[in-house]
């Protein structure tokens, strides 16, 4: 897990449900307000994911990266 | 997104698969499989445990297809969306061991979650102090998790790791069909290795190609929805996501009104089919196999179709649970209709105590 100014990053790579989702959630409300950017290797978890995200209504894209899925759910709007 | 996944992740897709299911459950039913026992995951698989000479119980012993063909299902669907991904070193060892104990608890109530709905969903009210004890097993689950229980991270594995339960589904399909037996017993006569009840519910089935086909069926569907019975109650709890409870609550609706359709719904507690009136362990049982489905991630059913997509550790969950069946008939662990035996009691709180030792003891490392 990593942080920055800008961004919050989570690996949920290899864990079973829900433990993805859980590190999702829990990375949202260290972040603030700010964008998470969550790793995750089964097209489960980043279903998971991008359900929660539209469910607190935030953004949502996904990206393929080298077999890896990265789900990156925007910031908070103002 | 691929195409494929498009409706069956939606909530039109889960709703689809829980029909389809419920449907299929009670048809199964109609068509020869024991009462309220369309589909348990638990009682088949120690069925298959009992076909395979695991235990002796004479009448719980039949190969039945479901069982493997929802693994197969499950692949067919996981290759197609390429979603088949071999892998493992979750905690596999754990992983057996809440496989064993989830049975034994299973066993004691008589059903697992897939059946405890059917159950209910046919008349049986004691279904209802199962379903409780399941809640609470998920619940303390819940809190295991929330202190940071983990098994956890798997790795991906070579291929033909992958391959292991498919090829053992197929092996098993084979056995049902053939048959074989070149065992003998004490006075020579032929006997096993597959056994196959003469009376009670182990006799009781209906045709093998109708099972095999609504085991594909289900199996595929539940792949691509991600179907789960214990994450239905957990992701409520825990993240207030109702998606897998719709699957469930129209499992649960579907199978109802196939039930009150084929005249098989029967309302009341006493003389129930494969069932006691016991609540107390009717709950109990329920609480140790609801932790420890929590526990190692998913229902009876999801670990069947996960094994199929190449999670090994689900695999040898798997294998846990039919060795539990083995153990909890050969002990006397299992209850029957008259009630619990007398020894599932202790054998209940004996794994809630090494089911919670797992929950408090397996944290994964901070990354």
């Amino acid at each position: 897990m990593s942080d920055n100014n800008d961004i919050v990053k989570v690996d949920a790579r290899g864990l079973a449900c829900p433990e993805p989702l859980m590190l999702a959630k829990s990375a949202m409300n260290r972040a603030g307000g700010k964008a998470v950017e969550v790793t995750v290797d089964t097209e489960t978890a980043k279903g998971n994911i991008v359900r929660m995200a539209g469910r607190e209504k935030r953004d949502v894209e996904t990206r393929e990266e080298g077999g890896l899925f990265v789900v990156r759910i925007g910031g908070k709007k103002a | 997104m691929r195409k494929q996944s498009g409706f069956m992740i939606t909530k039109a897709g889960i709703i689809v698969t829980g029909a389809v299911i419920g449907v299929l459950a009670a048809l199964l039913v109609k068509l020869g499989n024991p009462a309220n026992m369309g589909i348990c995951v638990a009682c088949f698989e120690r069925d298959i445990a009992g076909a395979l000479g695991l235990h002796r119980a004479s009448v719980v012993q039949y190969l039945r297809p479901e069982i493997p063909a929802f693994i197969l299902g499950s692949f067919v669907a996981a290759l197609f969306a390429r979603e088949w991904k071999p892998r493992t070193g979750s905690a596999p060892l754990a992983r057996f061991v809440l496989g064993a104990f989830s049975m034994i608890g299973a066993l004691v109530f008589l059903g697992c979650p897939w059946r405890a709905w059917l159950r209910l969903a046919g008349g049986d009210m004691n279904a209802i102090f199962g379903l409780l004890g399941l809640f609470a097993g998920v619940l303390i689950g819940i809190a295991f998790l929330k202190r940071g229980y983990s098994l956890g991270r798997n790795h991906p594995a070579p291929a033909a790791l992958g391959f292991v339960m498919p090829a053992i589904a197929l092996g098993l399909i084979a056995l049902a069909v053939v048959m074989p037996l070149f065992g003998r017993g004490a006075d020579g006569q032929a006997v096993g290795p597959i056994f196959r009840s003469a009376s009670g519910p182990g006799s009781m089935a209906a045709p093998i190609a109708v099972s095999l086909a609504a085991g594909l069926v289900i199996g595929y569907l539940a792949q691509r929805s991600r179907f789960c019975t214990v994450g239905a109650v957990r992701d409520l709890v825990l993240f207030r996501d109702p998606h897998l409870m719709l699957g469930l609550a129209s499992l649960f609706a579907a199978a109802l009104v196939t039930n009150l359709a084929l005249g098989q719904f029967k309302l009341g507690f006493e003389g129930q089919p494969v069932a006691h009136t016991d609540g107390l362990w009717n709950f109990g049982g329920m609480t140790l196999s609801g932790l420890a489905f929590t526990l190692a991630g998913g229902c009876p059913g999801r670990q069947l179709f996960l094994s199929g997509e190449g999670d090994a550790d689900a695999g040898v969950f798997v294998l846990g649970m039919i060795t539990g069946a083995a153990f909890a008939h050969n002990f006397n662990l299992a209850s029957s209709g008259a009630g619990p035996s007398p020894y599932g009691p202790a054998a209940t709180v004996v794994g809630l105590v090494v089911v919670a030792v797992i929950g408090l003891s397996f944290r994964e490392k901070a990354v």
